[in-house]
């Protein structure tokens, strides 16, 4: 009877081994000893690279203070970067899910196929796209939107672009998945209800998408605010954010201790941020 | 431009075709449907009776033909323009919104400030008020239908219009509700267009039927009307079963047409005939049949020769199917009150029927029209 119905009460645990040890031995495991090594101090007369743990959390305070700026443009910059991958994603996402018909499955394997390339390569692109010799510049520039001597790469737009396209699929599919599954008759509903296109919007499509705004935009916004690859590559030391702090301290300058104490920082901002942000839009509240 | 409510009257389609492409939906439909009526649209899966009330509900436009309320054509206003509210095949309630704001919708989208008042005598009427506070999803497939209904009767449009409304639910909450749906269209006095594949249920329900098939209407008229007296063979087998037996018109006697069935003669009314010339089906239906075993004396109009080759007892009535001389076997129900044992298989029996029960068709009618039709398949996604 047990083997062929239901199975040992045992199985679950199981099954769940593979996942429990390998988040044990790629995240608890590292983040206990980077835990460990935030609070080190250099050991007295040792080499580069030689510290001891002698608990001083004061570590914190002095990589915050030291860093204040970069953090404000992490948070900034990746912000910007949400609001722009979901003015672009939710028309997007709306057309696949309603008015896409057949071209449904296409239009999304499009949306994803930026990844058959790698992070780095596409974003170096962005360097020649919004280069001298790219398309946006002389088309911008014979528009008169910007002025003959201003470029754009180096900048804060360049940055604030790159994250935008490199996170726009994350941004795109979780919306896609909340806007498929409205009932269609729903907003044919509340047009039968006196409701015209803006309100059926604004009343009955958006609130029924909202836990897929709430899904995009961390699954944006977490990963930009700790991005470094964009401003490293796109920016210039005007545009620093964390990431690349930490960057820096952790290959450069080996100040493991401040490096991880950053770390640790930006993680509990991002935590706090993120728990404001799902009490606020209330997603819990939807089915 | 909102909505103007203050359109009314009774409802016409003139000449309204609707075409995908190469196929016709609805083609070159006329139909008045006049204020105040319980009016329903029948017919089987893909018979336009669905597109004809998006058209109406302004969710369609018509290929051809306009749609006017009243004196107002409305063929090619906006939904949210007419005053017109729909109660959705499978309710489409807004999920995200209490059972009172759901309710509230219509009329905060016509800047009514105070809907309180009118939100909770909707809710009474559907015997729901203790839902007020609850989620769609928190209510079983019977209460979201009253109130889907409770959600377009608070605006009191001019229109009701229902899109198979009870298909999603369970016989017997499906039997109560055509009670009430009934009730509920008297109580407030509106409009009511119910589009369905059930015949029972339009039976139960509406004044009026319009029985439809392939885009067109094949008859229009009371429920009685219909039943009784059906002009095609399509209505004859769709609106319950028939008995459709070949013949043709030999002779005349006063009102009465004399028929030759297979040899055997019996009277059917002139006015009661549909047929265009002598060759015709003569349709009674399997209730009007009575049996006798061949030594008891009938009346009326009489076949001889039948053979019983089954027998189902069903409680209120025994079924029985019988083979004439000419091969054909007929449906006969006969109630279960007279205490009588009923026939067996093999019995040699006559069959007999009041005469003014016989209707017939034209000859060269498919005998099968609207026999084989499926029941609609019902999505549904409640319980």
């Amino acid at each position: 009877m047990s083997k062929s119905g239901i199975s040992s009460p045992r199985t679950p645990y199981l099954l769940l081994l593979p996942g429990i040890g390998f988040l044990f031995t790629f995240f608890i495991w590292p983040i206990a000893n980077l835990a460990q090594t935030s609070t080190q101090t250099p050991i007295a007369g040792g080499d580069t690279g030689e510290y001891e743990q002698s608990l001083r959390f004061a570590n914190y305070l002095d990589a915050f203070l030291e860093n204040k700026e970069q953090f404000g443009r992490s948070f900034l910059y990746a912000a910007l970067a949400t609001l722009a991958a979901l003015a672009i994603a939710y028309p997007l996402a709306y057309a696949i899910a309603f008015k896409a018909g057949k071209f449904k499955n296409v239009l999304l394997v499009l949306v994803v196929a930026p990844f058959f390339t790698s992070f780095l390569l596409r974003t170096i692109a962005w360097k020649q796209i919004l280069g001298e010799q790219g398309p946006v510049v002389p088309f911008l520039r014979d528009l008169h939107i910007i002025s003959p001597s201003t470029t754009l790469t180096s900048s804060a737009f360049a940055v604030v672009a790159g994250m935008t396209y490199n996170f726009l699929p994350f941004m795109t599919l979780p919306l896609y998945a909340s806007i498929d599954r409205i009932d269609p008759r729903t907003l044919e509903a509340s047009g039968d209800l006196y409701a015209n296109g803006i309100t059926t919007f604004r009343k009955v499509t958006l609130p029924l998408s909202m836990p897929g705004v709430v899904a995009g935009t961390l699954l944006t916004f977490i990963p930009a605010a700790g991005d470094y690859v964009n401003a490293a590559i796109l920016g210039s030391p005007q545009t620093k954010m964390i990431g690349n702090v930490i960057e820096s301290r952790f290959f450069k300058i080996v100040d493991y201790p401040t490096a991880a104490a950053l770390s640790f920082t930006l993680m509990a901002a991002i935590l706090v941020l993120v728990t404001v942000y799902i009490r606020k839009a209330g997603t819990e509240e939807l089915v | 431009m909102a909505v103007n409510s203050s359109i009314k009257g009774d409802l016409r389609l003139t000449n309204i075709t609707k075409s995908y492409g190469d196929f016709t939906a609805v083609n070159d439909l006329s139909l008045t449907i006049p204020e105040g009526s319980f009016f329903a649209l029948l017919g089987p899966s893909g018979c336009g009776k669905t597109t004809t009330l998006r058209m109406v509900a302004g969710l369609e436009e018509p290929t051809q033909g306009t749609i006017s309320l009243g004196n107002t054509d409305i063929t090619y206003t906006k939904p949210y323009q007419r005053p017109i509210n729909t109660v959705f095949q499978n309710y489409a309630l807004f999920p995200h919104l209490t059972i009172f704001e759901n309710i509230a919708f219509g009329l905060r989208r016509r800047g009514i400030k105070d809907v309180k008042e009118q939100v909770e005598k909707a809710l009474d009427l559907v015997e729901l008020s203790h839902l007020a506070n609850r989620k769609p999803t928190q209510l079983s497939g019977g209460q979201q239908q009253r109130i889907a209904l409770a959600r377009a009767i608070v605006n009191r449009p001019a229109l009701l219009l229902l899109d198979e409304p009870l298909g999603a639910l369970d016989l017997k909450l499906r039997r109560q509700m055509q009670i009430e749906l009934k009730w509920i269209q008297k109580e407030v006095g509106l409009t009511f267009v119910h589009v369905t594949h059930d015949q029972e249920e339009a039976m139960t329900m509406a004044d009026t039927i319009a029985v439809m098939n392939e885009g067109e209407i094949e008859q229009l008229g009371s429920p009685a009307d219909l039943y009784d007296n059906p002009k095609t063979a399509f209505v004859a087998n769709f609106l319950g079963q028939s008995n459709l037996i070949k013949g043709t018109i030999s002779g005349n006697d006063g009102d009465n047409h004399i028929v030759d069935l297979f040899g055997q003669k019996i009277s059917l009314a002139k006015n009661r005939s549909h047929a265009v010339d002598n060759s015709i089906f003569a349709g009674i239906r399997p209730e009007k049949f009575r049996i006798s075993r061949l030594a008891t004396p009938t009346s009326g109009n009489i076949l001889t020769g039948g053979k019983i080759e089954d027998v189902s007892y069903i409680g209120v009535s025994t079924q029985y199917q019988v083979l004439m001389p000419w091969g054909q076997e007929l449906m006969v129900f006969e109630q279960n009150d007279d205490g009588v044992a009923p026939f067996s298989v093999g019995e040699d029996v006559n069959i007999s029927w009041e005469a003014g029960f016989t209707f017939a068709l034209r000859g060269d009618e498919d005998a099968e029209a609207g026999m084989e039709v499926e029941p609609e398949e019902i999505l549904s996604d409640d319980e």
